[in-house]
């Protein structure tokens, strides 16, 4: 009796084991859907994220909405194939795409060499930077020394204010505030006319109080995002390419700016 | 981890400037707050009737609204608040009027004890000799209450200097704000906090030496009589 449990349980055990070396072989050989597949499959499988707003977060309606959701529905459209979303989270949206889940990741994903030995990268679909921001009626300023003698908040010990502090003349104030709502509060209250912030901080502003919309005043550092695909998927790429490429002449990345960031899209979107 | 403060050298500077602001902010805190509690006392003292008894109850009600809510939703109110009621304020002036209010309504109340422990009778009979109501308060109810308080006072004006951190919130550079700006530097938060501490204990420390030195100048009288 004994001996036949053991029996039974060694058998289980080797048999578990022969499971989880397939599924991970599998898993290590799943080929990416290239573009002929998806054509003939009918739907593009795209990773967005849901809790990420303006470029992926849940509506009222519980349907997911934002900028990266508008990018998938275009490029859908424009392949003449269906739409399959699929909400990821920033730390499986690789995985997702390795795993030949999905045929892209439109999920504000910016570029690094650790990224680029394992995916590909199309061109850059969306804005994603640092930059000074002012009110609808302050100064206008072309770059860094505009801001002389002016006042400036930013979020203490940010990249902002790293690279604030590089930029900026010597007598410009800048005050540092302990986190980001400390210094939106600044800039609403009219503690500060300048704040730099990122353009998705500057976003969440804009969409809250429409009177004192933060508006770009200058670049600080520009790291756009991308759409990840697999590896040595040429085909796909380039449809993809010549699609953002359309997007940016046809003005639909501009209308998608203005609605999800209520600013306009930035002249040179790659860094 | 190895401490190594060779990494707060190129920010002594920082810390200097955080510490000058500290200072000037904690003397004219205590100067002005200790000013307007005396103000506030003579107001509220004695039973006030007429215009005067309104003016005390008002007085009465900022005392309580200062030491019934947390200093740093006095600054942010004052700071985020006033702009939007359309007066501009500063950082600095925000912080200053802040501290000073709060030293006040503490010190006001502190005051307060230590008049209603001088006898009614001194009041009284300062009153019969001649003196008016403000030179019966000068001399006869407000320099034995201090007297009485002064311990009390010395420990209020400390904590409004270590209180005084809270400031660096609304971006005020003070020592608090050196320590968190050199911090999100060179992430050597340890050394930095060390430095710091120690620099407002020996802040603390001076405070009350200070207050001391003055205190045994302006209460001589009391050594020889009732101590």
């Amino acid at each position: 009796m004994f001996a036949f449990a053991k029996n039974r349980f060694s058998r289980q055990l080797v048999l578990a084991l022969c499971c989880t070396v397939a599924a991970g072989l599998a898993a290590v050989s799943a080929q990416a859907s290239d573009l002929e597949t998806i054509e003939q499959r009918g739907t593009l499988r795209v990773a967005v994220p849901q809790d990420f707003p303006p470029f992926g977060s849940v509506g009222t309606d519980l349907q997911p909405q934002g900028y990266d959701i508008d990018m998938a529905h275009y490029l859908a459209d424009q392949m003449d194939v269906d739409l399959k979303l699929v909400t990821v989270t920033s730390a499986n949206r690789i995985p997702f795409l390795q795993t030949d889940k999905v045929d892209l990741v439109i999920s504000s994903l910016g570029k690094n060499p650790e990224r680029a030995a394992v995916i590909d990268f199309t061109d850059a679909y969306a804005p994603f930077f640092l930059g000074v921001f002012g009110t609808p009626e302050a100064d206008a300023i072309d770059d860094a020394s505009g801001l002389s003698g002016k006042t400036i908040g930013v979020t203490r010990g940010s990249v902002e204010d790293m690279e604030l502090s590089d930029l900026a003349p010597s007598d410009t104030t800048i005050q540092r505030f302990e986190d980001n709502a400390t210094t939106i509060s600044a800039f609403l209250s009219g503690q500060v006319s300048y704040i730099a912030t990122g353009n998705v901080v500057a976003a969440q502003i804009a969409e809250r109080n429409t009177e004192r919309a933060p508006t770009m005043v200058f670049q600080i550092k520009n790291s756009p995002c991308y759409i990840g695909l697999a590896q040595d998927n040429g085909a796909l790429k380039a449809r993809v390419n010549a699609l953002i490429e359309q997007a940016k002449q046809d003005g639909t990345l501009e209308s998608m700016s203005q609605q999800w960031f209520h600013t306009a899209l930035p002249d040179d979107l790659s860094s | 981890m190895t401490l190594d403060f060779s990494t707060l050298l190129p920010y002594a500077d920082v810390i200097l400037e955080g510490l000058v602001t500290t200072l000037w902010l904690t003397v004219v805190t205590t100067a002005a707050g200790i000013t307007l509690a005396i103000l506030v006392a003579y107001a509220r003292d004695g039973s006030p009737t007429g215009s005067r008894r309104i003016v005390s109850r008002l007085l009465g009600g900022y005392v309580e609204v200062t030491r019934n809510t947390p200093f740093i939703v006095q600054l942010f109110f004052l700071y985020f608040g006033l702009p939007a009621l359309g007066v501009p304020i500063s950082a600095t002036v925000a912080a200053l009027l802040a501290m000073i209010l709060n030293l006040g309504a503490y010190t006001a109340e502190i005051l307060r004890a230590g008049i209603d422990s001088t006898l009614t009778g001194q009041h009284e009979a300062a009153r019969a000799l001649g003196l008016s109501r403000l030179q019966s308060f000068r001399h006869v109810v407000l320099v034995p209450a201090f007297s009485r308080v002064y311990p009390s006072l010395i420990s209020q004006c400390i904590i409004v200097m270590l209180g005084s951190a809270v400031v660096s919130q609304i971006s005020v550079f003070d020592l608090t704000y050196a320590a968190n700006f050199i911090q999100s530097r060179n992430f050597r938060g340890f050394e930095v906090y060390l430095v710091v501490t120690l620099i407002y204990l020996l802040l603390a420390v001076g405070l009350r030496l200070a207050f001391e030195f003055v205190g045994r100048r302006l209460f001589a009288f009391r050594q020889g009589g009732s101590a």
